[in-house]
């Protein structure tokens, strides 16, 4: 009897979560494909069904020889997409590198400082995270708006005789997405930076190698599952970044989540967003992948 | 090693740090300027906070928010622990894989994507939008950072615990709850926390799945956000600020105490053996 108990018990703990992501994760993505392929149309949800399952086997065969990539053609001959696209991963490429370069040396430090503060380090670095990026992003306005505080400071100084414009520019971004993402990508830098062995570069130092040589021979290449593990964390979502772009690039600046958000709740025309929305995943299944394996990876490890 | 650490770590940790909370700092000291012109410093005053209080809109939100934030970080912590055990204690199962990409998926995926196909499943079932399908998903992003919390504390776990008491005829679910659970308590506990900010923070996906009537603390401050910048949002951000950082000292601190505990008493039953 216990028996049985324990293995319906063992049962149900792979079973719930994995309807609850089959329901509410993948089926989801399903629904967003098949709308894609709909029409619009001018009622309730505002799409033509794709499929009815009421009207059994032949009904359904009957459906998918009219089903339309109408959608994707029209996405992929409209440039204001197409550059959309390319400037996103473009956008998301310099401020994975930009936050690599500010990152590592935060990651490098408090991973060589005294083993009594790292704890503390650490916890400074996790504490920005908690608190709401909306909040984070926000406080980036008052601070970079033409009579904001940078400005003032800078004039103060006399660095700058007028403002310099750089709230609703993608400078504004860059700085947006280094900014919320650097605890992504400080925290497994750290982690990779942390465990090395400090050995090897006293070693390559008694044998006479300069310091910077060292760094680059021995330390960055050892750090690169770090680099990778952050780079994955900061790139993929920047993509698709909506809030970032909304409030610091202004109206000209073109982000793909922004278009996204523009599609479905200002034109209210959802096969356009949810083709959108697939071919944003499409362009990102790849480092999607590669970030799954990696962390697969370095858990079977057990590191 | 405090030799090795040199000028230049204690620099860039020193400019890093400025960086990451200098924006901060700036927001909290201007909620309490007199000036309505937030970049203009016009004296101290507490006014804005006094006037948010008989906002009764952003009332509403902050409750509706935090009813949807404790909700979902509770029914999340259950169901990430759970993943969390099915994804490190049974190494096979039919569709595993399926199973752990769909768990690492919702940590890198774009809010967007995730927001506007829950929001078409919904609208397919027919479901009306409001407080619980806001609730639902919140739940299935927040799992997965769940999951990866506990799962990672599960690893690191000496498993022999768990086989001794199995040996001593526990049943699995026994040895799960008074040998497991005790000892992974902090990392579900920091998996609540989690997904509760997760929730609280949460604007994309709020925005495509709520209806009217569930409209969430980040909804509002977005929606007064892109008119300018006000003193009262200063004001709620220092609030919602704060509240973070003395949950998140707090429950530092107690895991701490707990750690110091746990080593004690792992001495003190060493002894005993001896």
């Amino acid at each position: 009897m216990a028996r049985l108990f324990s293995s319906i018990a063992a049962r149900l703990v792979i079973a719930v979560p994995y309807l609850w992501l089959l329901v509410f994760f993948l089926a989801p993505f399903l629904i967003v494909f098949k709308i894609s392929l709909s029409e619009p149309a001018l009622s309730m949800p505002p799409y033509q069904p794709v499929f009815d399952l009421a009207g059994g086997v032949s009904a359904l065969l009957e459906r998918l020889g009219q089903l339309s990539f109408a959608n994707y053609l029209w996405l992929l001959d409209d440039p204001l997409y197409i550059n959309a696209y390319l400037s996103s991963i473009w956008i998301a490429a310099v401020s994975t590198l930009i936050t690599l370069a500010v990152g590592y040396p935060i990651a490098y430090g408090m991973a060589r400082a005294p083993a009594s503060i790292r704890p503390t380090l650490l916890m400074l670095v996790i504490l920005p995270f908690w608190t709401s990026f909306l909040i984070r992003v926000y406080a980036w306005i008052g601070i970079l708006k033409p009579e904001g505080l940078l400005n003032q400071f800078l004039m103060l100084l006399g660095l700058i005789d007028e403002p310099l414009v750089i709230l609703n520019t993608t400078t504004a971004i860059y700085i947006g997405i280094v900014y919320s993402y650097l605890p992504f990508m400080v925290l497994p830098l750290y982690s990779t930076l942390e465990k090395m062995d400090g050995s090897l570069i006293e070693a390559a130092r008694d044998l006479g190698c300069p310091p910077m040589a060292a760094f680059w021979k021995i330390t960055f290449p050892m750090s690169l599952p770090g680099v990778v593990a952050g780079c994955m964390l900061v790139f993929i979502p920047a993509v698709g970044e909506f809030v970032i772009p909304d409030l610091l690039g202004g109206s000209r600046t073109l982000m793909i989540g922004k278009t996204l958000w523009t599609e479905f709740f200002n034109n209210r025309d959802w096969p356009v967003s949810s083709a959108v929305a697939v071919i944003l995943l499409l362009i990102l299944i790849v480092p999607i992948m590669f970030f799954q394996r990696s962390q697969a990876r370095s858990r079977e490890t057990g590191s | 090693m405090a030799g090795s650490w040199g000028r230049f770590n204690i620099v860039s940790l020193v400019l890093g740090f400025a960086f990451l909370y200098l924006p901060i700092l700036l927001l909290v000291i201007y909620s309490f300027n007199e000036s309505r012109l937030v970049t203009v410093w016009a004296g101290f005053s507490t006014k804005w906070y006094v006037e948010l209080f008989s906002n009764r809109g952003l009332m509403d939100a902050a409750w509706v928010t935090a009813r949807v934030a404790f909700l979902s970080a509770t029914v999340a912590t259950v169901l990430g622990t759970m993943g969390a055990v099915a994804l490190s204690r049974y190494t096979r199962f039919r569709g595993r894989l399926l199973f752990s990409g769909m768990v690492f998926a919702p940590l890198v995926m774009p809010e967007v994507i995730t927001g506007l196909s829950l929001l078409l499943l919904f609208v397919a079932i027919n479901f009306d939008r409001g407080f619980f399908t806001v609730t639902i998903a919140h739940i299935t992003f927040s799992m997965c950072f769940v999951a990866v919390v506990v799962q990672s504390r599960l690893l690191s776990f000496d498993q022999s615990l768990e086989e001794a008491a199995l040996d001593l005829g526990a049943t699995p679910v026994r040895a799960f709850f008074q040998v497991t659970l005790p000892v992974i308590m902090p990392a579900v506990i920091s998996g609540w926390m989690l997904a509760f900010t997760l929730s609280l923070d949460d604007l994309v996906i709020a925005s495509f799945t709520s209806g009217p009537g569930a409209t969430t603390l980040p909804m509002k401050i977005y929606s007064q956000v892109r008119l300018g910048v006000t003193p009262e949002i200063n004001a709620v951000c220092t609030i919602l600020i704060g509240i973070v950082a003395v949950g998140v000292i707090a429950a530092s601190i107690v895991t701490k105490r707990q750690e110091v505990q746990r080593r004690r008493d792992e001495q003190t039953a060493m002894h005993m053996a001896t």
